[in-house]
């Protein structure tokens, strides 16, 4: 495969209009999906086809400026449609967006078909239109896309701060004297520009493709808005990118699905990778929390034997301790080989034993373990705010006030740590 | 030719009433725009069905169909999993799978006779060529006989699931709760309405069968609060779109099923703006017709504290017009239907109470002084009583100031000292 269509002027400005639409659609889709209107772009680009026609046929020709202009209006007239559906029935978001999308499209394909019939010239243009040929566009075309989008960019970075603000915290936004109202009604009118742009390219069934995939992408990978926009304007970039340069070269498929399939690409190895959310990361931090809790329970039955003999060398072999605890042998064994590695526990002849070290670690656990259901008994309420948080989380952070006073229940009722934490006592204090 | 129009027509009723039936279950589940994801999404499915079995109409269309369509459902259910907000998820999903079919049709559409023109708004207008042969015996048009099973199909299963439908739809927990299995029925729903998409595919295409998934039992919603009467209004729009699109397609020689949508859409405004529940017409209407109600007690307690001042008899319109915070026009149409109640009358250029309006008159300011002494009983501030009185007489129901009455007792005067008039003196 040779690259020469790379130095070819019009490819280069096909490839430079398909990218700056995939930023203008990360960045909007980033804003949309934080609003939860992800299916907006959708219902827009659909609804904005029978402006396409009827611009096509005032016009007599295809003339971009004109039908993105009607476009435009189409899409503004469907988003504003949505929303007074919304706001003066019972009919809840999904069905005003399937309802005005579908309506919308069926007014453009009939004005389409009649277009067709009456014999009026060039609808292979308009055929393009649903599934984008960024081929097909001419330079002026794409000049006049690559501004626009360049434009939609520049707006949604100076109102950055407010839209973030919208997003996050409308009620705030209202109170520092921002219009939420007016706003919302800026981003949806960057939403459906954006939309009317990139279904140039894209086409019109796919165009909502851009918007959600590069934004849910990103979410992936931060919880910052910053980083999260700038993230799924990189990946809108590169999606168009190899989408147009796929459909340039070779086979002539067209560009939307090949822009829409890079796109959801990027969201697999997103999904798969990133770190936090990636499905990577949580299976990884499952089975390291999962091996975590084995050893540490292993560790307290070994010392809740020794407390139920009141010798602190008691040994036990695999399958007592997976039996008190109801588990498999082999589970038990591979959690104490861990622990031998860790230099925690001795084995000798198939029975276990805790060495010093594993009987300061297993006191401590079992110190915990006890607090802790003191503090469940006595303080159960928990806070609404605190049930969410990961309980691990908490038992690393108990205030030294709280372990206190849990110390003081745990004598009040009775239960003392029969074993101390080593046979050596100075070893002990310096555990603690 | 009117035998296949007839043919058209019918192909597209059972097209309607199939989609009206599920769609109506999409609606109230709020599940609308998984039926949209839905008709994209089995494309690769329809796709590989055909480069597998190398013929159209085949059952494998079907099964590709349906793998594809619970394919969609399964992968939204997975994404939202995983953390991502369900309409990001459902977009996700069904963009995906859209865009991997319309690039298997650029790929490999001139071998299985499939483009994408039908597979988008198919071409009903086919229907009467499309004949089923057994034999060299014909039986009529081959769409009209899988629509028409599928029709029967979804009937049935509706009807005899219809209770483990209903509860699903309204109340998961309590599905749950009485042994329904919700995700088998959720799973069964998408599963017919990826069936009945892909039935509907050749005659509708894939985006317009969304209008009459949605469309239809939307504009039934608005008319109805009960379950069956909606699917039967939503089926009895789909069908007359087919009907009355089909003509209009005639007429503007125009998509055959861009117009049945776009008649849906008609139906779905005419519902929008005259529905007598939920219209926006009938609500303003109720609206005007209770701030006239406002007017017309607002007018009888002023001719009767008037008639306490004991000033002359007869009232002049603009003394009246004056004194109240009404709208004049609210006042004057408040006054002619007092007069066409009888409760006021013409006398020298002006108005007097008629025995019945000064009964009403009493009536009404005994109930609003009742209040008043009810609202400072349990403690409301007296410079607040009378505002609070005001606005709020109006909208005390029979019952509830019986129970006022009751509660405040027997008693002269109100907490502003005014004598509460005693009806039986009228």
């Amino acid at each position: 495969m040779s690259f020469d269509f790379l130095f070819d002027p019009s490819v280069r400005w096909v490839l430079a209009g398909s990218i700056l639409i995939g930023v203008s659609s990360g960045v909007l889709g980033s804003f949309a999906l934080l609003r939860r209107r992800s299916l907006m772009g959708d219902a827009v680009a659909h609804a904005a086809l029978p402006g396409v026609a009827v611009a096509f046929m005032l016009a007599g020709t295809r003339s971009l400026p004109l039908m993105l202009l009607g476009a435009l209006v189409a899409g503004l007239l469907g988003a504003f449609f949505i929303q007074s559906v919304i706001k003066h029935t019972r009919i809840k978001e999904d069905t005003a967006l399937g309802l005005i999308l579908s309506v919308f499209f069926a007014f453009g394909i009939v004005l389409l078909t009649q277009i067709q019939h009456s014999g009026a010239g060039g609808q292979a243009g308009l055929d393009k239109y649903l599934f984008g040929q960024a081929a097909a566009l001419v330079g002026s075309d794409v000049q006049l896309m690559a501004v626009s989008a360049a434009v939609v960019c520049v707006i949604a970075m100076l109102l950055f701060k407010e839209f973030k603000l919208l997003c996050f915290d409308p009620g705030f936004a209202r109170g520092i004297g921002f219009s939420p109202k007016v706003l919302d009604g800026m981003m949806m009118f960057l939403i459906v520009v954006t939309v009317v742009i990139g279904m140039q390219s894209v086409g019109v069934v796919l165009m909502a493709a851009m918007l959600i995939i590069p934004a849910a992408s990103a979410r992936f990978w931060t919880d910052r808005l910053n980083l999260m926009v700038m993230l799924a304007a990189l990946f809108g970039a590169l999606s168009g990118a190899v989408g147009t340069l796929l459909s340039t070269v070779g086979l002539q498929l067209p560009t939307g699905p090949l822009i829409v399939l890079a796109a959801s690409a990027v969201f697999a190895v997103s999904m798969l990778l990133a770190p936090g959310r990636g499905i990577l990361a949580r299976v990884t931090r499952h089975i390291s929390l999962k091996g975590r809790v084995a050893k540490e329970n292993a560790l307290r039955d070994f010392y809740e034997l020794a407390e139920a003999c009141d010798c602190w060398d008691a040994e036990a072999t695999a399958a007592e301790l997976a039996a008190s605890r109801g588990i498999r042998a082999g589970a038990m064994i591979s959690t104490l080989r861990k622990l031998i590695r860790e230099g925690l526990v001795a084995e000798a002849g198939g029975r276990f034993r805790l060495k010093d070290k594993g009987l300061a670690e297993a006191y401590a656990i079992t110190r915990r373990h006890r607090l802790w259901e003191m503090f469940l008994m006595h303080e159960g309420q928990l806070g609404s705010d605190h049930v969410h948080r990961d309980a691990d989380e908490i038992e690393h952070h108990m205030p030294p006030k709280l372990e206190a006073e849990l110390e003081q229940l745990l004598a009040f009722q009775g239960i003392e740590m029969k074993l101390p934490p080593s046979v050596h006592p100075i070893e002990a204090r310096e555990v603690e | 030719m009117l035998l296949d129009s007839i043919w058209i027509v019918l192909t597209g009723a059972l097209v309607a009433g199939s989609c009206a039936m599920l769609g109506s279950f999409l609606v109230l589940r709020r599940m609308a725009m998984l039926g949209d994801a839905i008709s994209h999404a089995v494309l690769p499915g329809l796709v590989i069905a055909f480069l597998i079995s190398g013929s159209r109409g085949s059952l494998g269309m079907f099964v590709g169909a349906v793998a594809f369509g619970l394919l969609t459902a399964f992968l939204v259910q997975f994404l939202t999993r995983r953390g991502i907000q369900n309409d990001a998820a459902l977009g996700v999903a069904f963009t995906f799978l859209f865009a991997l079919g319309v690039l298997l049709v650029s790929l490999y559409g001139s071998q299985v006779d499939l483009d994408l023109d039908c597979v988008l708004y198919g071409e009903i207008a086919y229907t009467p060529f499309d004949l089923l042969f057994f034999g060299d015996a014909s039986f009529g048009p081959r769409p009209l006989w899988i629509n028409g099973a599928l029709f029967v199909v979804n009937m049935l299963l509706v009807f005899l699931l219809y209770k483990q439908f209903k509860i699903s739809s309204f109340d998961p927990g309590m599905a749950a709760a009485v042994g329904i299995n919700v995700t088998a029925m959720h799973y069964l729903l998408m599963g017919l309405v990826s069936v009945t998409v892909v039935g509907a595919f050749e005659s509708v295409g894939a985006i317009l069968v969304v209008a009459l998934l949605i469309v239809p039992p939307a504009a039934a919603y608005l008319l109805t609060d009960r379950l069956a009467p909606m699917i039967a209004i939503a089926i009895g729009i789909g069908a007359l779109s087919s009907l009355l699109g089909y003509l209009m397609a005639q007429a503007l020689d125009a998509s055959i099923a861009g117009s049945i949508a776009m008649l849906c859409g008609l139906f779905f405004l005419l519902a929008f703006l005259f529905s007598p529940s939920h219209g926006i017409l009938s609500r303003i209407l109720a609206r005007r017709s209770l701030s006239v109600k406002i007017a017309v007690e607002d007018a009888l307690l002023w001719a009767a504290r008037r008639r306490e001042g004991e000033e002359a008899e007869v009232f002049a319109r603009s003394e009246m017009l004056s004194e109240l915070e009404q709208p004049a026009s609210r006042l004057r149409m408040a006054l002619a239907r007092l007069k066409r109640a009888g409760f006021i009358s013409r006398r020298n250029g002006g108005f007097v109470l008629t025995p019945a309006g000064k009964s009403a008159a009493t009536d009404l300011l005994r109930r609003h002084r009742l209040y008043e002494s009810y609202l400072g009983d349990i403690g409301y501030p007296t410079d607040h009583i009378h505002d609070s009185a005001d606005r709020e007489e109006h909208f005390l129901s029979p019952g509830l100031a019986r129970m006022i009455e009751s509660e405040v007792g027997e008693r002269d005067e109100d907490p502003q000292g005014k004598p509460i008039p005693d009806t039986r003196d009228a």
